[in-house]
This record gives C-alpha cells, structure tokens and sequence, in this order.
C-alpha cells in the first residue's frame, strides 16, 4: 500500500506545531498502524530527519499509551480498539491519513504525538483507590456482592486511562474517565469508606486540570477502546449531589 | 441546564395546552377568557416571572458552560469526525438555543409585549369587557412570512428539545436500564408532537382567515 501522511510536527511544549506531509510506499496491509509508524521513522532516521514522536507501550490493547487522533477519530476508524490494535488493512491504497495529538487544555503536547496525561494521575491521585487497611484475605462468602455489581464494577474497571474519551468529546471533558474509575469503588464494598470524599475530591480535581463539562453527546462512549458506557457518568453525578448534600465538607 | 430545563420543558407543555384554545372553533372566546384568567391569577403571575428568571438563568449557565467547554481545547483538530452516536443537536445545543433564544425575544415583543403595554383591542363576553388576544394572534397570522417563521423556530425547538429531555436526566444521574429507554421515547415524542402542535395553530389559523 501506498500512503499519504499528514502529520502534527512539534518540536516541544513552546513550539508552534504544524502538520508535516509524508510518502510511505509498500506497506503490508497486514501491518500494524504502528508498525507503519516504525517503518516511517526508520525512513526518516536514514534521511537524517527527526522521527515522529508517539506514545507506546505494551502494544496489545492493555495500555493505554498509544493515543493517536487518526482521520478524525482517537484510535482511528474502528471501534472499539486501540491504536496498536489498528491494522493498515482498514485503509485503501491511495489513502491521506490525518494523524494528530490529542487535544485538550488538560492534555498539553511534549512533542510531536505525545501528550501529558499525568492530570489522569492527579485525579485518582485525589481519591481513585481504597486508602483503608482491608486486611489479608478474608473467606470469599464474608462478603457477598450481587453478580450484577460485581460485573458493572468489572466494566468500569476495564478503562484503562488512555484519554480517547477526552480526545472525541467536544468539551474535551474527562467525566467518562473519571466516573468509570468511580462507579468502579461505589459499586463494592471496599470502596464504601471513603465513598464521599473520593467522588468530591476526584470532579474538584478534574475541574482543576481544565478539562470540560459533559454535555451528553455520547461521543466518548463511542470512541473508547473499551465500550465503557456513560450510565457511568450518571452514576457519578448521582455520587457527586449526594456527596455534595450529606458530606461532612462544607 | 438540567433543572431550569426541565422546568421550561414543563412550561412548554402547558403554554401548548393554552394555545390550542386558539383554533377552537369559536372566534377566540375561550382562549381570550384563559388569557383574561391567566393574566388575572396571582399564582400564574409568580410561575410567570419564574419562567422569565428560569429562561435567563439557562442562558446565563449555558454561557459558562461554553465558555468553560471551550477553553478545555484551545486547538482544535485538522480533521474531526464526529462520533455517529453522537446526534447532530447534541452537538449543536449552543446554536439552536440561540436561534430559540432569537425566536423567545420576537415572540414576546410580538404577543406579550403588545398584550401588556401596547393598546390591545377589547371584546364584550356576557357583560364583562377583556381584552381580545384572539385578535392579536389572528392579524399576526395573517402575513405568511410571520407563519414560516413561527413554522422554521418550532423545527429548531424540536432539535433543541431532542437532545435537551433525555439530557437533562442524565444529568441528574437518571440512568437505569429500565426507564432510560422509557425516557428517550418520551423525549422522541415530546419533541415531535409538541413544536408540531405549536406549528399546526399558525398554519390553521392563516388558512382559515385566507
């Protein structure tokens, strides 16, 4: 296959950016989007050029690293995968392929496709994990969980913090993110302690960081490489007003 | 804008069951006796200037929310592809609330502004003289462009409303797997039938006096 780029090219935080166009001729279509990335840079390294920058890690849908907003998608055309799991038979010869960073007051360029994500961080940082001394292992039936919870909690824990939603929300807003790691603690009985505090302390943060306010378009639950749904989101405000009502923080 | 929404969904619905008196077949005696009552009632009068504040404060609150929403992109994407799940008023709230926001302003200044301060013509019913809104809404109807667009507004309430019922649920942390398909439909259905209601008394009201 032969391809048409168009790359976002930025030297680093303060640079100015812009899109650069590149050739790449016999690629298989069998090939990774990644992979046709690697076969690009090597290109560019043999020319003496700067490679493009990107984020990867495991390579395997697990990670969450590689956020690449493809032809006006995160993650590119398909649904519900990720930029790793992306292969180039799902383009045609011939085609011009948009490859940018994500965008968001909160998610902030280093280089190239590279984004700053650690705003993720600072949000569970403020209150996305079980604080309380659960002790070792107790028997299983000690504490019952009704399957359906058990399962919802699952689902929401399968986010794996990559950013997507923010990327193809039009409010760059994080909710989906954050109520998938909210829904997650409220829906079991280890999360019920700090219950209050976590969803109040996780929105303040995540106002904080400059990301958006949801709207409701369902834009995130469509693009995300997991199918997290936002019945999450609705989970979280309901947590959020009555934190906000019963809690002891005034 | 869930609260001051639903609120003003909740308004619509009884502003269209009012004005439907209008093309009763009785030359406007029942609608001007429920204007008359209306205007005479002191709790309709206080629900009345809630509905004023409740409309600025949506108007209000949705300027800070753009504002907010667009600050948390300060660059845009070259090439941006909506999401198909993501319906085309959801994503254009902000524009049709103006264009509705437009149309509220002309419509007050045609209708309510002319029925409270402008000189309103008065109708004799079994010995008690009122003033004659019946009148009013009938020579305003008579000029084809002002039914288009009466017509053209109720159409962009409707987008405006598809997104806005379900929305507003959803934001209120509403969502269950068994009422939210429940509260889809009936927003489907509120936002049809009532603009299309709102649009029919124009339209019958120029044909009948064409």
């Amino acid at each position: 296959m032969n391809l048409t780029l168009k790359v976002w090219r930025q030297k680093n935080a303060s640079d100015k950016g812009k899109i650069v166009e590149y050739k790449v001729n016999d690629i298989s279509p069998d090939c990774s989007f990644l992979e046709m990335i690697d076969i690009l840079n090597n290109n560019l390294v043999e020319l003496g050029d700067e490679p493009i920058a990107f984020d990867h890690d495991c390579r395997e849908g697990i990670c969450g690293m590689c956020s690449m907003f493809i032809n006006g998608r995160p993650h590119g055309p398909s649904d519900e995968i990720t930029t790793c799991q992306l292969h180039m038979r799902s383009f045609k010869d011939g085609d011009t392929i948009f490859i940018e960073p994500w965008r968001a007051e909160g998610f902030p360029v280093i280089k190239d496709l590279t984004v700053d994500r650690t705003a993720f961080d600072r949000i569970i940082e403020a209150g996305g994990y079980v604080s309380v001394n659960t002790g070792s292992a107790q028997d299983a039936n000690n504490l019952p969980i009704p399957k359906i919870d058990a399962d919802k909690a699952f689902d929401s824990a399968t986010c794996i913090g990559c950013g997507a939603c923010v990327a193809a929300c039009k409010n760059a807003s994080a909710m989906l993110f954050v109520s998938a790691k909210v829904s997650q603690l409220a829906l079991l009985p280890q999360g019920q302690v700090e219950r209050k505090q976590r969803v109040e302390n996780m929105v303040a943060q995540m106002d904080e960081e400059g990301f958006g306010s949801c709207t409701n378009t369902g834009a995130c639950e469509a693009e995300c490489p997991k199918g997290i749904s936002i019945e999450n989101i609705a989970r979280m405000n309901r947590e959020y007003f009555s934190a906000k009502i019963s809690s002891d923080n005034v | 804008m869930s609260l001051t929404g639903l609120f003003l969904i909740m308004f619509l619905a009884v502003h269209l069951a009012g004005n439907l008196q209008l093309i009763l077949p009785d030359e406007g005696k029942s609608f001007n006796l429920y204007a008359h009552n209306m205007a005479n009632n002191p709790l309709i009068q206080v629900v009345s200037k809630g509905n004023f504040f409740f409309i600025l404060l949506h108007v209000v609150v949705s300027i800070l929310l753009t504002r907010k929403n667009t600050a948390a992109r300060p660059i845009g994407y070259a090439a941006s592809k909506s999401a198909s799940k993501a319906t085309w008023a959801s994503r254009n709230m902000g524009v049709l609330g103006t264009l509705v926001l437009v149309f509220i302003v002309l419509h007050l200044k045609g209708f309510w502004f002319e029925l409270k301060y402008g000189t309103t013509p008065m109708v004799d019913y079994d010995g008690e003289t009122i003033k004659n809104a019946f009148l009013i809404v009938k020579e305003a109807y008579q000029n084809p462009l002002y039914v288009l667009f009466y017509v053209i507004s109720m159409a962009l309430v409707g987008f405006h409303l598809s997104h806005g019922f379900q929305s507003a649920f959803q934001t209120l942390g509403l969502n269950h797997v068994k009422y939210t398909p429940i509260i889809k439909f009936l927003g489907l259905a509120f936002s049809i039938v009532v603009p299309v209601l709102f649009a029919l008394i124009p339209i019958v009201m120029y044909l009948q006096n064409s």
